[in-house]
């Protein structure tokens, strides 16, 4: 068996680590956020996110059958462990560079996840299904929020259409497709993420027109992060916080 | 000390009437909706929980205080389960439950997506302040007429 990967494992884990890491980088807003309302809305849009990890990584550690818990998946795996794209990464720079991402994110995880409710693996379209309801909830926040930032002043214009730049090429990583991608897709488990693109392109497109923005043309894609092979530095800086406490104190509890 | 041979599940229904969700003590765990379903037999007491939002807090203070009631009343062999299919809806809010939440100035949920009115004075003329709140479950909005900010309910 060794040396075989197990592709549920491998598709869980690419679940469970988008929304933990995304999840984690979105908190670190708490108590900083730009407004009372936006401070409030971050740590929930935060909170669903770990939520929603500790679903798929609770099933994650079952699959694993090492005697692990979502907890320990998330504090104690190092970052290569880690199977998240690399946009989920990045820091999250300004208000509008974390919108920006929530809202690219949010705009694939809407179809996605409304694929994934009709999942062969009953574990799969349960999470699936109560993790939609959320994001379709994000989803509304955070396309709001681009087009009232690109469709603002000239400073938040300029802003919004630089972050989109920035985060583009880290678009293209959410559609990839690989053996463990086919795997899941011959079970009847999830679609090849590939076949989403146009769903997510069209979504994106209409609110870039009503935000003034301009996605770019260019097709190339950063990746590396949903297979593991090679994160960015930004992903060990961000678990070593992440991680400081469980690992300085190993099974503390509170 | 209740035998567990002489329980109903009519009456743990009624004892969990007594047990409020920790945010918003007005409305019971049953107004909430997020008792699913109790199942007594010779042995067992099983309560089925499903939670509202998939990160809430709140929802391990809610078992513990499910456990706390029902062993008050003599439950001794209890057992909680999570369980997430079917998702919680707002649906699942009671009549009584969305009346206590107006009362109490929380907007209950519309289909609409957003607060019929006014909690503190009716009037229909609401505006959004924030799609979300001081708990997963609520918006922030505010009232023209009375200037009175107010929570919404969140329809999901
Ligand atoms: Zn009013």
């Amino acid at each position: 068996m060794s040396g075989e990967i197990n592709h549920l494992l491998e598709f869980l884990l690419r679940q469970g680590d988008n929304t933990l890491v995304l999840g984690h980088r979105t908190s670190e807003w708490c108590g900083v956020g730009p407004a009372l309302e936006e401070d409030i809305a971050l740590a929930n849009t935060a909170l669903d996110l770990i939520g929603q990890t500790q679903l798929w990584l609770g099933y994650a550690a079952e699959v694993e059958g090492k005697n692990r818990s979502a907890n320990d998946l998330a504090f104690l795996r190092d970052p290569y462990d880690f199977r998240n794209v690399l946009m989920m990464e990045v820091p999250n720079e300004d208000f509008g560079r974390t919108l920006m991402r929530q809202f690219l994110f949010d705009a694939f995880q809407v179809p996605w996840l409304t694929e994934l409710q009709n999942s062969t693996n009953q574990r799969v379209s349960e999470i699936a299904a109560k993790s939609l309801k959320e994001a379709l909830y994000h989803l509304e926040r955070s396309r709001e929020t681009v087009i009232a930032l690109g469709d603002g002043t000239e400073e938040s214009n300029k802003r919004m259409q630089a972050t989109l730049d920035y985060l583009w090429p880290y678009t293209g990583e959410l559609f990839g497709e690989d053996t463990t991608d086919q795997a899941m897709s011959a079970q009847g488990i999830a679609p090849v993420p590939s076949t989403l693109k146009n769903a997510w392109k069209t979504l994106v497109s209409r609110a870039f027109s009503e935000a003034y923005l301009k996605a770019p043309e260019s097709d190339f894609a950063h990746s590396g992060g949903r297979t593991g092979f090679r994160h960015t530095e930004h992903l060990g800086h961000m678990l070593a916080t992440m991680q400081t406490l469980q690992r300085s104190y190993p099974g503390a509890t509170w | 000390m209740v035998s567990e041979q002489t329980v109903t599940s009519a009456q743990i229904w009624d004892w969990l009437e007594a047990v409020p969700d920790p945010e918003i003590p007005v409305i019971s765990v049953v107004d909430l909706g997020i008792i699913r379903y109790v199942d007594v037999d010779s042995e067992l007491v099983k309560v089925t929980i499903t939670p509202t939002y998939s990160g809430c807090p709140a929802m391990s203070v809610i078992a513990m205080d499910i456990e706390t009631e029902l062993s008050k009343r003599g439950v001794s062999n209890l057992q909680l389960e999570t369980k997430i299919a079917p998702a919680w809806t707002t649906d699942w809010l009671s009549e009584k439950g969305r009346a206590r939440l107006e009362e109490y100035g929380i907007a209950p949920p519309q289909a609409a997506g957003g607060p019929e009115r006014c909690p503190h004075c009716q009037s229909v003329k609401v505006d959004k302040v924030s799609q979300f709140g001081s708990t997963p479950c609520k918006a922030q909005w505010r009232c023209q007429d009375c200037l009175e900010p107010f929570d919404y309910f969140k329809c999901i």
